[in-house]
Parts: structure tokens; sequence; C-alpha cells
């Protein structure tokens, strides 16, 4: 089930080193991108169908068709190396294993929006991989992949890392602008959308690493390759994260569309000795939970995900089993998104907050029916009423579990034994 | 978690070393504007002195010319800017989905017990200090515990114990 289109490189030793890389076909692309105009690239970026691979999907060559025409101001392109979302671990592959990927696609794409000035923000936890980075880039300006004349034409390129501190919040495309203009990370209220006023006031075009680290492959091969894998309408391969409740979790590079039960099953290595399935989150805490029942007809792509009323995310699959309680792995997420609130807007400042007391209040034993209907109240009434959907991405997430494992709330309000064994 | 909103000040000037120095005015040239420098150099005052005291924010607000309450907004802001000193080993342990699954509370507990500090807490003799932090972004070897910047997957106590001895 595995491909190698994006990991063709990973498990080839030294590959981060730019000879290494090199000989096995990194850089290859420019010379076939520089004969050809902006627009081109663009097209056949579209062409491709790739999908944007931070977890909204959005078709990544026509997000770069928004820019304005024949504007007076620099472009800026901002890659969202930010990759915070629980379960998220992909983009790493690629920043450690084959940055050179990367730092090509980085150059395709400015090329193709007629950008002079690229920013990879990378999360600042990720500290010994921003050396692996910094370390690929300086290469790359000593072999004249970057900096003055890119690969010996007239086309100027810098490229410079901007290292977040500790919040997640920063992967919102506009709180990762106000980042790396020295701001706190808060987002900003769209429109104007940033590909129209991005950074520094500029046009800008922010795109995921995996998204950008795809674009060597579809210019080396050509659109059709691309959509040869995956489906009509989700083409393509995704590095998938698999973790949590399974024998072999890790990264896995998959075409998408197939069965997600199959994958947990033959590719991770299926459930630890003697537990059940009892819930998958396909693609990272945000998107909602997804019963046994409903996991065996879901296929890893954008539609079948929508037609479960989940989400494709961010290709983080976590897999629960029998002996996960529900309601605290509930509370271990609101945690999260309650602390990662960047505290600009009420609903979500103090609603994940009260959020969080009150399912505390549940596992103490203290809660009420009543409580469990205002779990499901607040979710309601945060949703959706705030600048970026942090706030929805634990609503969301939470809803679902409310609903599908109501029960075992109740269990903890009705005075019994939890539904499951502490963990 | 620790108390982000007072500044210590060290009673010392602070100033960029010689290599802090270079690697800001290789920035400078980077950006358009000055205030995106305020970032970058938060990080080179940390990886100089291991925290940020009063001193240092203002030689950024300076050094940059920007106003002081920008300087102090975002190191509060950002959880990991260290407003006051750490032990020589930092311990973070990823508390997030599946670190919780696999186990993290175990880790915490060890090293509660082994240190004596809670998480958010820095040991008498400055040796160690202890944080839960949120998802480290190593969810397939999770649990993932990270010391000084370097990361330790598929963490259980034992290796923990190892990782502890290398470390006294």
């Amino acid at each position: 089930m595995q491909v190698q289109v994006l990991s063709a490189r990973f498990d080839i030793p030294d590959a981060n080193r730019i000879e290494v890389a090199k000989q096995h076909g990194a850089y290859a692309t420019l010379d076939k991108v520089f004969a050809m105009q902006p627009e081109e690239i663009i097209e056949l970026v579209k062409a491709s169908g790739l999908r944007g691979r931070g977890g909204a999907g959005f078709p990544t060559g026509l997000k770069w068709s928004f820019l304005p025409k024949n504007i007076d101001k620099p472009v800026y392109l901002a890659v969202n190396s930010d990759e915070s979302e629980p379960a998220t671990f992909k983009d790493r592959y690629i920043l450690v294993r084959d940055p050179h990927m990367l730092i090509e696609g980085i150059i395709i794409c400015c090329y193709a929006i007629k950008s002079h000035a690229a920013y990879i923000y990378i999360r600042g936890e990720y500290t010994t991989q921003v050396k692996v980075l910094q370390a690929a880039i300086d290469e790359a300006y000593a072999a004249g992949y970057l900096g003055d004349s890119v690969a010996g034409q007239d086309f100027k390129l810098d490229v410079t890392v901007h290292r977040g501190a500790g919040a997640y919040v920063c992967g919102e495309e506009t709180a990762l602008l106000e980042s790396i203009e020295g701001r706190k990370g808060q987002p900003r209220s769209k429109p104007p959308f940033p590909a129209v006023e991005g950074l520094y006031g500029c046009p800008t075009i922010i795109n995921n690493v995996q998204s950008i680290g795809s674009l060597p492959f579809i210019l080396a091969n050509g659109p059709e390759a691309y959509k040869a894998f995956g489906t009509e309408k989700s083409p393509g391969t995704h590095l998938f994260g698999i973790s949590g409740l399974v024998k072999k979790p890790g990264m896995y590079e998959l075409p998408l569309g197939l069965p997600i039960l199959e994958v947990i099953e033959k590719v991770a290595g299926g459930m630890r000795d003697g537990r059940r399935l009892k819930g998958v989150i396909p693609g990272g805490s945000s998107t909602p939970v997804l019963t046994p029942e409903e996991a065996q007809t879901v296929t890893l792509d954008y539609e079948s995900m929508a037609a479960h009323k989940t989400m494709f995310g961010s290709g983080g699959i976590v897999v629960l089993d029998d002996t996960v309680d529900m309601v605290k792995l509930v509370e271990n997420l609101i945690y999260f998104y309650h602390h990662e609130s960047c505290g600009q807007c009420t609903p979500c400042r103090e609603g994940l907050g009260w959020m969080l007391k009150i399912v505390k209040k549940i596992i103490r034993g203290e809660g009420t029916t009543a409580d469990i209907d205002l779990l499901t109240e607040l979710c309601d009434n945060i949703e959706m009423k705030t600048v970026c959907v942090l706030s929805a991405a634990c609503t969301m997430s939470t809803r679902s579990y409310l609903n599908k494992f109501r029960h075992e709330f109740e269990a903890y309000v009705t005075g019994g034994a939890p539904a499951q064994a502490a963990m | 978690m620790s108390d982000r909103s007072q500044l210590i000040e060290t009673g010392k000037p602070f100033t960029f070393d010689a290599q802090r120095d270079a690697e800001f005015e290789r920035l400078v040239k980077r950006y358009p504007t000055r205030e995106s420098l305020i970032l970058p150099s938060l990080w080179l005052v940390q990886e100089q002195e291991g925290w940020i005291s009063a001193e240092a924010m203002a030689y950024i607000a300076d050094r940059i010319g920007t106003f002081a309450s920008m300087v102090y907004e975002a190191a509060t802001f950002y959880t990991m800017y260290n407003l006051q000193p750490k032990g020589k080993n930092h311990i973070c342990v990823c508390r997030t989905l599946s670190c919780y699954l696999l186990g993290k509370q175990e880790i915490v507990d060890y090293l509660r017990q082994e240190l004596g500090i809670k998480p958010g807490e820095v040991s008498a003799d400055g040796q160690y200090s202890l944080e839960e932090v949120e998802c480290l972004g190593h969810c397939g070897t999770a649990p993932v515990v990270q010391v000084n910047g370097e990361f330790y997957e598929d963490m259980n106590v034992t290796k923990l114990k190892e990782l502890l001895a290398t470390l006294k």
C-alpha cells in the first residue's frame, strides 16, 4: 500500500546533504521550471489537482491564482511548518530527511508567483530539525540555488527561517503572518485575505510544507503522473501519521483514497493484542471522532471524510482502543485548546475555560446530566463566533465525543464506575 | 505553567556576544521591517543566556528601535521564551493526545518523584527543571520527552532512568 513519491529520498543516508540529494535528483526540475512561464507553472499545478496539505485541502494552484495581477508590491511566500495540531508529525520528516525537496519546491513556487522572499515558519519546539533545515538552506545558497541568481538565472530568491516559540495558533495563516511581523500570534479578520493583503500588507501565499514538497515531483513527472495516485477529487499521495494504540505507529506515505480500517490493519499493524477498536480520530485532534461502525466505510480522502461528517485534516490518524476513557480524552483535548487560545475572542478565551471546568467536574463525579447538556450548549455558543477556527477545532471534536460516546459521560454523572478501565 | 507576567532584573547590562551579533546583522537584511526581528532576537538572547531578563528585553527594543512593550508582548505571549532561569537540564514532557494515550503520566510521575519538583518548577540546586508541554509533533514515537532541545522518543520509565543517569 505504501508508495514513495514525497518520501523517495527519506531512507537514503545523508539525503539532507545537498551532494547526496543531488545524486538522487534534487534540483533537477529547475531547468524545466525556468524554461516555462510562471503562469504555465500555476496551470500545471492546478492540473495536478494538488490540494493544500495543511488541513483545509484547498487547491494549491487555485490559491496561487488569487494573487492580484499587475501589482507593484512585493509578493511573499510563507511556508507553514508550524505543525502543531496534536497527532500531526508529517512535515518534520520532510524538514529532516529531505529539506532540499522543500527548498526546490519553494524555488518552483516563488518563480510561479513571482516572489523573491520566502519565510519558512517553523515551530519553536523543532529545535534539532531547524538546524538541519538551516544547514540545507546554507548549502543551497553556497551551491547557487538561492540568492541573487537562482541556478544561474535572472531570478533572485531569499529564504529565511523564522522560528515560532510555542504557540499552536500560529499555524493559522494570519496568526503566522502576525508572528513573522513580530507580534503575538492573534489571527486577523478576513477579508482581506492574505493573497491580497498578507505579510507587510503585501500579497502573500501561505502553503504547507508538504504542499510545497509535492511540487518537484509534479514538475518532474507531470500532473498526470501525480493524478495517477489517489482519487479523482483527491489526487496524489499524503504523508499519514498514524499514532495511538496500534502495533506499528509511524509515518507512512500512501495514495489518497484507501479504506481507513485496512490501513490501520495492514500498514499500522492493527490493534494491540486482545484489544478492540473503539474509535478513530481521522486527521488530527480537531477532527470529529469516528466510531468503528462509521470507520467501516471511510476512505482516506477529502470527500469520504466530509460524507462522514468529519475532516481529512492533516492526515494525523489516532487509533483508540477499548482501554481509552473518552471523557478523560476529551479533557486532555479541551485542556490543549484552552491553553493555546490566543485570548483575542471572548467565546474562545472564556468558553474553552468553562468547558474544561465542566468536564473536570464530571470526571470528579460531581457532574449532573445537565452538565453534559451544558457542554453541548457551550459548543454551540462558541463555534463560529470567533475570528479563527481554533475554538471550533475544540468544539467540533468535543461535540463528536458527546454525541457518539454520551454513555461514557453519563456513567460518570450517574455515579457508576467509568465506562472503561482507568488509563 | 510558570508565571509569565513578571520580568526579572539581573542588575547587569545585556549585550549580544559576537556570534549573536553577527546573526542579528544577517537577519536585519532579511526582513523589510525591524519589528520582525523581535522573535529572532528573543531566541538569540535565550540561546546565549538560557533565559530572557528585563535588561535583555530593553536591549532588544533599543537595538531594533521599537517599543519595549512590543518586545514584552512577544516575550510573554510565546511560552517557549523563558522569563526566568531554567534548570541546567530542562526537561519537557509532552502531555497531549498520543503521548497521553501511551502513558505520559507515568513519565511525569516518575520525574516528579525522582527530581522532587512539580512541572513548572526548578530544583533547588538548579540542576533540573520540569515542564509539561503541548504536542511536540512526535506522536508516532510517543511518549516523547525533550531535554535541552534534544528529543527522546518511545520513552518509558526504564529508558528514563538511563537518560537521567547520563544527565547527572
